[in-house]
């Protein structure tokens, strides 16, 4: 079967868009496990738990933007709380001993989700309604907005990571704790900040995410699965190399799906991965380790 | 001013430091000398709060430290210039400098004073702060080290083995920076190999064995009584 030309261009549209979504989440995963080195298997969950959040504040202001600023602030807060209380105690030991733990919060937040807002699931109204005609699509402006809103959210994290005090204090806890606490940075506080932020960042993704694919308790594993496999095809604890990755894994789902059914396309991130793990174990998109 | 009484430390099981007692007067340099892994190092860390000591006590300018967090010590004024430099390769020079600048205190004025003090002692700095730190070569990693540590407006530098690995032409750099610092005021706690650069540079000397200081002399003394050198290290 002949594939159009069309169908390429939307697929490409399509996996850009979905791909910015992910390194909205994928980012924040990747700053927490470079600076403290967890895996963060709560992430998804907190993705979802800021898509109910925004869509409470919308059901009760109706404003959307409104609605991501709550969720992202909320659920910051929240994995301020989150990592001071279960996860600094932990820091340094065994890499399964965190592991677990945030399996272990992904579980309670998980079931905290479908006994405060129920099994079915909630659908966010986007703030830009209108299409615009696309080939032979009628493809919505939301979805523009959404890698826009996306690019802008990271543009402000990188600018913030590259020029701000913060940001310095951040870089450099990340590549010598030991060092940056002896230059007189306070690293527990740091860990905190820098989880609180990626809590943020994966809220605002479930905000943005919401008029797309609609808010449940269990979005949460998917995203941090997808999450996971983009940190590491970029390279674990790489910011930069985790955007990249998230758009390559998603314009490969996209143009899989060209040929096989959208189910099926899931599978090329996993072989993506797998080779990754095999050939490149340190990341696609770092350069090659001296 | 710092003092180290008795003090233990402990790798996991293996015991590294078997009660150690070293003293730093105010503006004083002290150096620290010892074979390979006798525990030279290990008595930094321990000073620096990088490793708990088990038992014993540190007391700084009066006050027990002995297990408080480096980033309290570095507030106290304790600075670390660790042994393999442990510069943030990844930062600019300009941003590795930053990282003890951003500290509460440090109005523009001070910034920019700090900063030009040591351009002057060590200029190449100045061509090469927006260069990554990774990219230095040896002697100005160590070079950046040691003014990241004098950013902090240290009352005492833990120097380890600055001079390790570097050309003559450095090693007498390093030694000219310690003279600034000692006339500055700067205590100076100095762990070396390089005994006539340690012996120059400091008023007093430990030797360190097996986790303990087996002796302590002025270092005019061992100056003039090459034995004792030779008992201990060899040389």
């Amino acid at each position: 079967m002949a594939i159009g030309f069309e169908q390429i261009l939307i697929q490409t549209v399509n996996g850009i868009v979905n791909g910015m979504i992910l390194a909205l989440v994928a980012s924040g995963l990747t700053l927490i496990f470079g600076i403290m080195d967890v895996v963060n298997f709560a992430h998804g969950d907190l993705v979802m738990l800021g898509g109910f959040v925004g869509a409470v504040t919308i059901a009760s202001t109706g404003n959307f933007w409104l609605a991501l600023l709550v969720a992202a602030v909320v659920i910051a807060v929240f994995g301020a709380v989150l990592q001071a209380t279960t996860l600094r105690p932990l820091i340094g030991r065994d890499p399964l001993q965190t592991i677990l733990a945030t399996f272990g919060i992904s579980l309670v937040l998980q079931k905290y989700a479908i006994w405060q807002w129920g099994p079915s699931a909630r659908r966010i109204q986007e703030p830009l309604s209108g299409n615009f005609a696309f080939f032979y699509l009628q493809y919505p402006w939301y979805r523009i907005l959404t890698a826009l809103l996306a690019t802008a959210i990271i543009g402000a994290l990188y600018l913030f990571l590259r020029y701000g005090k913060y940001g310095i204090w951040i870089r450099a806890t990340t590549q010598d704790r030991v060092m940056a606490q002896a230059m007189g940075i306070p690293v527990p506080l740091v860990h905190t900040a820098v989880f609180a932020i990626g809590a943020g960042m994966a809220a605002a993704s479930g905000v943005l995410f919401g008029p797309l694919g609609g808010v449940t308790q269990n979005i949460g594993l998917d995203f941090t699965l997808r999450a996971f496999i983009v940190v590491v095809v970029g390279g674990m604890g790489n910011l930069g190399g985790s955007i990249l990755a998230s758009i390559f894994i998603s314009l490969l789902e996209a143009y899989a799906a060209l040929i096989v059914s959208p189910a099926q396309a899931v599978i090329v991130s996993f072989v993506a991965l797998i080779l990754t793990l095999l050939f490149r174990p340190t990341g696609l998109f770092v350069p090659t380790p001296k | 001013m710092l003092a180290l009484d008795n003090v233990h430390t402990y790798y996991g099981k293996s015991h590294i430091l078997h009660g150690v007692s070293i003293e730093v007067q105010p503006g004083e340099v002290v150096g620290l000398l010892g074979r390979n892994g006798v525990g030279k190092s290990t008595t930094l860390k321990t000073v620096m709060g990088v490793v708990r000591p088990s038992e014993g006590g540190v007391v700084f300018e009066g006050r027990q430290i002995g297990g408080m967090a480096p980033h309290h010590l570095a507030h106290l004024g304790i600075a670390w210039v660790p042994e393999d430099r442990r510069i943030f390769r990844l930062l600019t020079v300009m941003e590795n400098l930053r990282t003890g600048l951003e500290r509460p205190g440090v109005t523009e004025a001070k910034r920019k004073e700090l900063l030009d003090k040591v351009y002057v002692s060590f200029p190449v700095l100045a061509e090469r702060r927006a260069q990554a730190g990774g990219t230095l070569s040896g002697g100005e990693q160590q070079m950046l080290a040691i003014a990241r540590a004098m950013m902090l407006e240290p009352k005492i530098i833990l120097l380890d083995e600055p001079t390790e690995g570097l050309m003559p032409r450095m090693v007498g750099q390093i030694s000219q920076i310690i003279r600034t610092l000692h006339e500055e005021g700067v205590a100076i706690l100095l762990v070396e190999q390089n005994v006539p650069l340690t012996l120059e540079a400091s008023s007093r000397v430990y030797i360190m064995e097996k986790g303990v200081v087996r002796h302590h002399a002025p270092a005019a003394d061992l100056r003039a009584n090459h034995a004792i050198i030779h008992q201990y290290l060899g040389i």
